[in-house]
């Protein structure tokens, strides 16, 4: 279960070939293959993926990272109960604050085991955006780029699986646990590139396990192919082109995939289950450590309710419990295993909350700074970047925008944010407008 | 006493379905389907110019079309296109009874008066119109809009006045659906956004991507960024009040983004000014000027659309960007004939439908030629210009209303029960959300994911159509009532595929059914086939 590195040949081989016939084409020929993508008008395979050889080229032992974790707190966590408290002020309500391991860095209350882990991670506290809904909010922070009528950008985790080598994975590489209704996808990279939905590991992976006997499979298999023969004949070419019968193939080998065990968190040590929580978030990020071992490139595990316009402090609280937990056990449990530097850990949510609290003891929207969370992929860790107005106000020290972010993010990835993919209203458009945030960058 | 009534009511509910095996099954008479007859003289001159057109095309490159596709397979595209499902055993048997000359044209009569028509068609234009999102918290009614405009669809409202309601329509979006169009494009704290509204109106009505031009001119693109900002100028003082929509007085001012400066942009039309009309407000002038009789890009557009929804591919790809010049004639024979007789988008639908290219097969003439490589890149010429009927991916919702049609041999359809509908409706959403709904650029060629065969292979909804189930199973209720195998094979094809197996399909599982090794019971066995049909390139791509 440790097919991480790959060696450089094989990743190479691998990422010029478009991701949909990766392994379709053992059994069909490359050049097979290259000649229906040009003749068969089948568009959707975009020419993938230049080789990342720049990765190859680097210094030794300073490889970019292979993987993204997204923790993702839908509903627009505030940065006064997590990340960016302001204890003793007024817009903190009673929220108090505890020191971290980092001198000076203080988290709210609530996340004593994080705190322990700040030296390996970096908070980004003056991220602005001017998306104050939820649907476009997420857009923006999981593509780098505010919703256009014209384009539907990628999650940054389709770019991932759209730029990393794909090596011997056998399951899809951009996976979302508990997702909600808007999970990362391929957009303008084209729907293989969508995360793949699945929910509790403590539940089984959907949809991957036959619904009858090995051998009645078998036979309903054996039976197809007489099926396809009969629709073939005549269109042969363009039965093939559709890519069918490879992605049928495919998706059997997924589901006899031993890689599919990366689900199973219950084959970890019992005291591992215990400290990343006995909960469906808990056992994502777990899961998510699980799957980026076996070349998965890009995980989000997304926790619900951040949402508080009202009982904003007991929400959170709730929360924080929780969320505390899996985050502290996933940064340390990454770092035991020597993957933090291969894998970048990200955590936050579509916006921020207001400094001022409403009437119902809630929080609103608020969008004009905000915090996001990142570690590992060699990023520097114990640093603060930014910081919010104690008394409340829109104005920000060091602003950051989104694209900013995925500038960072994709930079610790070896994928170059200014790489530019024709869009299909026929207009390139970079991976991220942003710039990378030197102070994180080693 | 009540296991009685049970057994009672089982051998009823069997009597009932055995009915719809036999061949004899109700016309949709419910539907007050009036015989739409053979085409009109002047449409008939419309589609005899349409296949002159190509013929003249395929002439020049050399190619021969196709055959004909039989029957049941062009009945099988237009359901799919125009009700987003298959046709269920019983509208198949209904289309075998009629007389041969009259089939298609009853076929399509039948969809025009069904309310699956109206509303799949809805949901199509609607991703034109307002995309898929979600859009802003309670200013924006997706479904409201949606259903608005089924019954417009049902109505058959000429389709000018339909762009003009989107347009220029004022009040509430509740009450006016309409003006969802507009609130649809609404951001927190700033109203309806004049750049996405201008952007909207260009590709959805004009087939024009002047939104190109939005952040500054291209050298070689045709529209110039004061283009744009002339269209957009005529949303500028559209606002979002307490009485719902409406146009207020200003001027419409915008950042330049070179100098910084705020400038004021006059609405302004980017070609044939004359069409613009001086009277009511700037909305309305700016929907006379796009469906103007004169503005050759409105047809155009629609035409494009209407075929992509018939063939899954626009005529002119990408949807939304048809160039002014050297467009295909069929384009313009579409566009003619729509704006000469009222806007009409079943007339439409018709001479598409009525069209040789449209009842092309997707096969070669010669299956022999076609498994040599030399004569590979002239099949691939023919399905491109119409010669041969392309061969493209389903979209979910006709994927999943395929899969639940097929699991019943009765329709699904308005007239069903409504717990049948409410099953099928929630089915539908949840399929769609894990197959992966295809947005707003739901004709763009795209291949298949692995998770999508997965959910057809493994997922729930295809295991309870093809597991021991006499309600939700057809499979179930072939193995229990197909008196012979060749029957029951028979009756599975037609259920799912539309047609009948292929002799060497018949004897293969014919053979299957009857071997004597094999364990399965009869009901599995017809499980199995069910499955095998349905995950099938056949069933999942429209040819």
């Amino acid at each position: 279960m440790e097919p991480l590195m790959q060696n450089a040949e094989c990743s190479m081989q691998n990422a010029e070939q478009p991701d949909a016939v990766n392994r379709a084409d053992r059994e069909w020929s490359r050049r097979k293959v290259l000649q229906l993508a040009a003749l068969g008008g089948v568009s959707w395979l975009t020419p993938v993926a230049h080789v990342l050889a720049e990765r190859a080229e680097r210094t030794p032992g300073r490889e970019p990272a292979q993987s993204l974790i997204l923790l993702w707190l839908a509903g627009g966590p505030s940065q006064l109960e997590t990340f960016d408290p302001h204890p003793g002020k007024d817009i903190a309500g009673g929220t108090t604050a505890i020191g971290t391991a980092v001198k000076g860095i203080q988290l709210a209350a609530g996340y004593e085991r994080l705190a322990e882990q700040m030296p390996h991670a970096s908070l980004v506290r003056s991220l602005v955006s001017k998306e104050g809904d939820h649907e476009r909010g997420s857009y923006l922070v999981k593509t780098g780029y505010r919703p256009d009528p014209t384009v539907v950008h990628p999650s940054v985790g389709a770019i991932c699986c759209h730029q990393l080598p794909v090596g011997s994975t056998e399951i899809p590489r951009h996976i979302s646990i508990l997702p909600n209704q808007w999970p990362g996808v391929g957009g303008m990279l084209g729907k293989q590139y969508d995360a793949f939905k699945c929910y509790d590991p403590a539940a089984k992976v959907p949809d991957v396990v036959a619904q009858v006997s090995d051998s009645r499979f078998q036979r309903r298999l054996d039976d197809l192919a007489v099926v396809e023969q009969a629709f073939a004949r005549g269109r042969a070419r363009q039965a093939e082109a559709t890519l069918h019968r490879s992605t049928v193939e495919n998706a059997r080998k997924m589901m006899s995939s031993e890689q599919l065990e990366a689900f199973d968190v219950k084959r970890e040590p019992r005291e591992l289950q215990q400290a990343y929580g006995d909960t469906p978030f808990g056992r994502g990020c777990l899961a998510a450590r699980r799957l980026i071992e076996v070349g998965v490139r890009c995980v989000e595990v997304t926790l619900s309710g951040w949402d508080s316009h009202a009982n904003n402090h007991e929400i959170h609280h709730n929360l924080a419990v929780t969320l505390d937990a899996a985050i502290a056990a996933l940064l340390d449990d990454l770092r035991q295993r020597d993957l933090l530097d291969k894998t970048v850990v990200l955590c936050g949510g579509e916006f921020g909350r207001t400094p001022q609290i409403n009437r119902l003891q809630g929080r609103d929207h608020w969008p004009h700074g905000f915090s996001m969370l990142l570690a590992g992929g060699r990023l520097r860790g114990g640093v603060v970047i930014g910081a919010t107005d104690p008394e409340g106000g829109r104005e920000v020290e060091s602003p950051q925008q989104v694209a900013d972010l995925h500038a960072t993010v994709l930079t610790a990835l070896g994928i170059d944010p200014q790489h530019e993919v024709l869009a299909p209203v026929g207009r390139p458009i970079k991976f991220s407008e942003g710039a990378p945030i030197k102070q994180l960058l080693v | 006493m009540r296991n009685l009534l049970f057994l009672v009511l089982c051998c009823a509910g069997l009597i009932a379905l055995g009915a719809s095996l036999s061949p004899a099954p109700k016309s949709p008479s419910e539907r007050e389907l009036r015989s739409l007859g053979p085409l009109p003289a002047d449409l008939r001159t419309t589609v005899d110019r349409l296949d002159a057109a190509f013929h003249e095309q395929w002439a020049e490159i050399g190619l021969t079309p196709a055959q004909r596709a039989d029957d049941l397979t062009i009945a099988r595209r237009l359901s799919l296109a125009l009700a987003g499902t298959i046709p269920s055993l019983e509208e198949i048997r209904w289309l075998e009874s009629l007389p041969a000359e009259r089939r298609l044209d009853d076929w399509l009569a039948a969809l025009f008066a069904d309310r699956r028509y109206h509303d799949y068609l809805a949901e199509r234009l609607a991703r034109a119109y307002v995309g898929t999102q979600d859009g802003p918290f309670i200013l924006f009614r997706r479904r409201r809009f949606v259903a608005w405009l089924a019954d417009q669809l049902a109505r058959n409202r000429p389709y000018n006045e339909l762009a003009t309601d989107l347009i220029a329509e004022d009040g509430l979006w509740t009450d006016r659906p309409a003006t969802n169009f507009i609130t649809a494009t609404i951001k927190p704290d700033q109203g309806p956004d004049p750049n996405a509204l201008a952007a909207r109106v260009s590709r959805a009505f004009l087939a024009q991507r002047i939104d190109c031009a939005e952040c500054h001119d291209h050298p070689f693109e045709h529209w110039k960024q004061a283009d744009f900002q002339g269209i957009a100028a005529f949303f500028g003082q559209t606002k979002q009040r307490f009485t719902g929509i409406r146009d207020v007085e200003g001027d419409f001012q915008v950042e330049n983004r070179t100098t910084g400066e705020m400038e004021t942009i006059v609405p302004r039309v980017p070609y044939q000014p004359e069409l613009r009309s001086k009277a009511g407000g700037l909305r309305r002038q700016l929907a006379c000027w796009v469906t103007h009789p004169e503005n050759k890009a409105f047809g155009r557009a629609v035409a494009n659309r209407i075929w992509a929804l018939m063939f899954g591919r626009p005529l002119v790809e990408p949807i939304d960007d048809v160039p002014e010049d050297d467009v295909p004639a069929a384009l313009d024979i579409l566009a003619e004939d729509f704006i000469a007789h009222g806007y009409d988008l079943r007339r439409m639908i018709r001479a598409i439908a009525g069209s040789q290219a449209f009842a092309c097969d997707s096969l070669a003439d010669s299956s022999a030629a076609d498994e040599r490589g030399e004569v590979a890149q002239i099949s691939d010429d023919a399905a491109a210009s119409w010669a041969r009927f392309p061969i493209t991916r389903m979209r979910p919702e006709q994927v999943i209303g395929g899969v639940l049609q097929a699991a019943s041999l009765e329709t699904l359809d308005y007239e069903s029960h409504i717990l049948t509908r409410i099953v099928r409706a929630a089915g539908q959403n949840e399929f769609i959300q894990r197959y992966g709904d295809d947005g707003d650029d739901e004709f763009l060629p795209q291949g298949g994911t692995i998770p999508q065969r997965l959910l057809m292979m493994n997922g729930k909804h295809v295991t309870e159509v093809t597991s021991q189930n006499i309600i939700r199973s057809a499979a179930t209720q072939i193995a229990l009532l197909a008196s012979t195998d060749k029957l029951a094979i028979e009756t599975a094809y037609l259920a799912v595929l539309t047609r009948r197996p292929t002799q060497t399909e018949a004897d293969y599982f014919t053979a299957r059914l009857a071997d004597k090794q094999d364990k399965r019971s009869r009901g599995q066995r017809l499980e199995d086939l069910y499955w095998t049909l349905l995950n099938s390139t056949e069933f999942s791509w429209n040819h």
